[in-house]
């Protein structure tokens, strides 16, 4: 396409890439926050009840929690490389990469259902009867477990919704080569989620 | 294209496939050495993994992933500034709890 032709189409377009990254980027520092004070309270909680958190923790599949893990770090390298492909004018490229990303939430969030699932079938959930008559400590490390995971797994299942809308952007030329921020800004996004996650492995998983 | 019709300063250059893959075989590397280290059944091992590990992990995504080794000073700093004032709220925190 030519650049008058372009700049005609685009005309009154507003366009301010550096302002919407900067905006994404202090959206992405109020999610440091909020998950930043649930980490806290991990971290105070567990000091408090540093054996029954022990105990809690050994009880959590360190496998599944290991392959969601490898699943969500490439789906992050999938999401980078879709930017990649679009900068290049690789569209197709791009969107199979985005797809993989979109697959790969999805795939993480199966696994997270079958983990819930099979913690609730052995009748531990927040408030249930058999939970409640554990120890204190055991009754927060389940109760921190279901809030910071349910709230990782809001977080993956937005971000795999906002990527479904992003892959019709790229099919309808919505982003393009030049014009990338949409999808820059949903990787930085996608990223700051696996970075959570990356936090979430060892103090759930692996504290045992 | 105009540049009369751009305000916005430009996207910084574009890094190739490579360099996100090496990040990728670096983190799951890091991913195998954190597990390995946990099953030691070392508590301080363990600790050296959450400590170490997972920042360095964390760091890996932030730089690359998210592009930040490549903005400009001043989007770094900004970041710098976000994390600090979070250490600051944990180390506060914990300092008051230990303390009391």
């Amino acid at each position: 396409m030519g650049a008058p032709a372009e700049a005609a189409e685009h005309a009154g377009e507003h366009r301010d890439y550096a302002g919407a990254k900067l905006g994404m980027w202090i959206f992405v520092f109020t999610e440091l926050i909020l998950f930043g004070g649930l980490f806290v309270a991990y971290g105070m909680y567990r000091s408090m009840h540093a054996h029954d958190f022990h105990k809690a923790s050994g009880e959590l599949n360190v496998t599944l929690g290991v392959v969601n893990t490898l699943i969500l770090l490439t789906s992050s390298l999938t999401m980078v490389l879709s930017i990649v492909a679009i900068r290049l004018g690789r569209k197709l490229q791009s969107m199979l990469f985005l797809a993989c990303t979109m697959l790969l939430g999805a795939a993480f969030l199966v696994n997270k259902f079958f983990e819930w699932k099979a913690k609730i079938h052995h009748g531990i959930y927040p408030g249930s009867e058999h939970l409640m008559a554990r120890p204190p400590g055991e009754r927060l490390f389940f109760g921190l477990y279901f809030g910071m995971t349910g709230l990782h797994g809001l977080h993956v299942t937005i971000g795999v919704v906002v990527m479904s809308v992003m892959l019709v952007f790229l099919a309808r030329d919505r982003i393009r080569h030049n014009d990338f921020i949409k999808l820059e800004n949903t990787g930085l996004y996608w990223h700051l989620v696996d970075i959570i996650w990356i936090f979430l492995l060892p103090l759930f998983y692996l504290a045992a | 294209m105009n540049p009369s019709m751009q305000t916005q300063a430009e996207p910084p250059h574009i890094v190739g496939y490579a360099t996100f893959i090496k990040v990728w075989i670096a983190l799951v590397v890091l991913t195998g050495l954190l597990v390995g280290l946990s099953v030691t059944r070392r508590p301080h091992l363990a600790l050296l993994g959450l400590l170490v590990i997972t920042p360095t992990k964390a760091s890996l995504v932030l730089f690359y992933f998210m592009h930040l080794k490549y903005e400009s000073a001043a989007l770094k700093y900004m970041v710098a500034v976000a994390i600090a004032v979070l250490i600051i709220f944990i180390g506060l925190t914990f300092s008051d709890y230990l303390f009391r």
